[in-house]
């Protein structure tokens, strides 16, 4: 398996790792049996995320779709997060290896999970707003989690 | 990277330069095909059965036992298909393994099961040996053939092969071997360990990749995998891969010869990696402490995912392996840890190193500096870890 340089960069020196102790939502994805579990923490001001943190358990491109994940998001406002697809999270790290496609999946539902969880916390329902976040995505074929 | 300490010759090893410098000819003027009969083709056929007389005084075995194949894999499936349709004539449909083989094994008993026969799967245990009363219990009137590896490829566990030998013989069950990870690092020999089949593959020891063996006993009577010519007695068609199995004679003699001297070097060298490495927090040694391959070192380290440590380490220019799935392209952890009864998470996070005489003690002292705080790094990332 080779990972592209921008992947190699984002593993060796990841963005944004650690946690928010005041987060405004904190978001959790994946499976132990995967092998990639990921958090990630928000600070939300104005619609507008202004800080984001993630801790991954997982291989070197679960790490690096966390790290890059984080950037795209970094500023932006809830809506454009919500936007953001696994697709351009893989398109800004030059690809990702066949059978490591489900990480940038992760790092898709890990942005929407800690939103849902700040709209939770706001007292409104996320389920319209964020839509469904389904656990270990069989559409993209690609995760075989041994439930 | 010019520099790097290489810890992976499980997966395979340099060529020794007396098997390369022995190969050589054979690319160039002794090119002869051993099969014909003018001197050219004489000369290489001699130097092929000189090469089997070597590899059988290694084993313990005759020479006229010795068939060479083009690696472990075939040897395993030759062994075990051939001797499984063989016996099926006899009316024994029934075939005894481990679950922890190589997948050359495996895959080879799981197509079988396909075909209709049954498959026992021996449990190995939390320290990763199969028990004996286990496998005295699982054979039946209709058991056609008992295949255990010698060392596990993973955790380095070695196997009761005598006493499993013993009980194969009163049971009057064929007993295959594969001793990939075996040959040429600890000693065999089939007789006194009542082996029927083993198969073994040179680079695991030195040798040139692309050329295996098999030992066949006497008398024993298999079907062929690859059909086609006279070679290897009408048994295994094909040209002779001359210079390779030379290549594996000269390579399994030096790795045999050298046995007990190399060993204690390297026995020294895992024990000083694992106690080491066992200091480290919630870490843990897969498979026996001894009764492992001297050159096998493999741990688990909790919270961590096996990937991002090998490429943590590489990026250091130490190249190890891991039972973690993400290094072979599938997402499933390791079979053989999760069969010595880790849990997915901890099995995710496994390291393993295989020595070889190359390495010095300053690779291991290297190791020692470079690997903690590697683990402490991707400890502090993981979220799992965050309760501990």
């Amino acid at each position: 398996m080779i990972y592209s340089e921008k992947v190699m960069d984002h593993f060796a020196n990841p963005r944004n790792v650690g946690e928010i102790i005041d987060a405004d939502g904190v978001g959790q994805v994946g499976n132990p049996k995967c092998g990639d579990i990921m958090k990630m923490y928000i600070k939300i001001d104005n619609d507008i995320i202004t800080d984001v943190k993630f801790k991954t358990f997982g291989c070197g491109a679960a790490i690096a779709t966390s790290s890059m994940a984080t950037e795209l998001i970094k500023g932006k406002s809830i809506k454009d997060a919500l936007n953001l697809t696994n697709k351009a999270v893989m398109d800004a790290l030059d690809g990702l290896p066949p059978v490591k496609v489900h990480c940038s999946v992760l790092a898709e539902q890990a942005i929407k999970s800690a939103i849902a969880d700040y709209y939770t916390r706001q007292g409104i329902d996320p389920a319209p707003l964020v839509g469904n976040i389904p656990c270990c995505d069989d559409e993209h074929g690609t995760c075989h989690c041994p439930n | 990277m010019e520099n790097f300490i290489y810890v992976d010759n499980a997966a395979t090893t340099s060529v020794s330069k007396e098997a390369l410098n022995a190969m050589l000819p054979f690319f160039e003027q002794n090119f002869g095909n051993p099969s014909s009969i003018y001197p050219l083709g004489q000369t290489a056929n001699k130097a092929l059965n000189d090469a089997r007389e070597t590899v059988a005084s290694c084993l313990g075995a005759k020479a006229s036992e010795i068939f060479f194949t083009s690696c472990g894999s075939e040897s395993n499936n030759w062994a075990i298909k051939g001797i499984a349709h063989k016996m099926l004539k006899k009316g024994k449909n029934h075939i005894i393994t481990t679950v922890f083989e190589h997948h050359a094994v495996l895959h080879t008993v799981k197509a079988l099961e396909n075909e209709g026969f049954s498959v026992t799967y021996l449990e190995v245990h939390e320290d990763g040996i199969v028990r004996l009363d286990e496998l005295e219990s699982a054979i039946t009137e209709k058991t056609a053939l008992v295949t255990i590896m010698y060392a596990n490829n993973e955790i380095g566990t070695i196997q009761p092969i005598k006493e499993i030998g013993e009980i194969c013989r009163k049971h009057n069950v064929l007993f295959h071997t594969d001793a990939v990870q075996a040959a040429g690092k600890v000693e065999i020999n089939v007789y006194k360990q009542n082996i029927d089949l083993l198969s073994l593959s040179a680079h695991k020891f030195h040798g040139p990749k692309g050329v295996g063996a098999l030992y066949i006993k006497n008398g024993i009577s298999i079907e062929p995998l690859i059909e086609g010519g006279a070679q290897e007695k009408n048994r295994r068609a094909g040209t002779e891969n001359v210079a390779g199995i030379i290549g594996l004679s000269v390579a399994l003699k030096d790795a045999c010869d050298n046995m007990e001297e190399r060993n204690k070097k390297l026995i020294a060298m895992r024990d000083k990696l694992i106690n080491n490495l066992l200091t480290i927090k919630c870490s843990r040694l897969n498979g026996h402490p001894t009764k492992r391959l001297p050159d096998n070192v493999n741990m688990c380290f909790e919270g961590i995912e096996g990937e991002g440590l090998l490429l943590l380490l590489s990026a250091k220019g130490v190249y190890a392996s891991s039972g973690s799935a993400c290094t072979s392209g599938s997402l499933d952890p390791s079979h053989v840890l999760l069969a010595i009864g880790l849990s997915h998470e901890v099995a995710h996070g496994s390291l393993r190193i295989s020595l070889s005489d190359e390495n010095t003690d300053k690779d291991i002292d290297y190791i020692l500096e470079v690997l903690p705080p590697i683990i402490d790094r991707l400890r502090s990332m993981s979220p799992i870890w965050e309760n501990k």
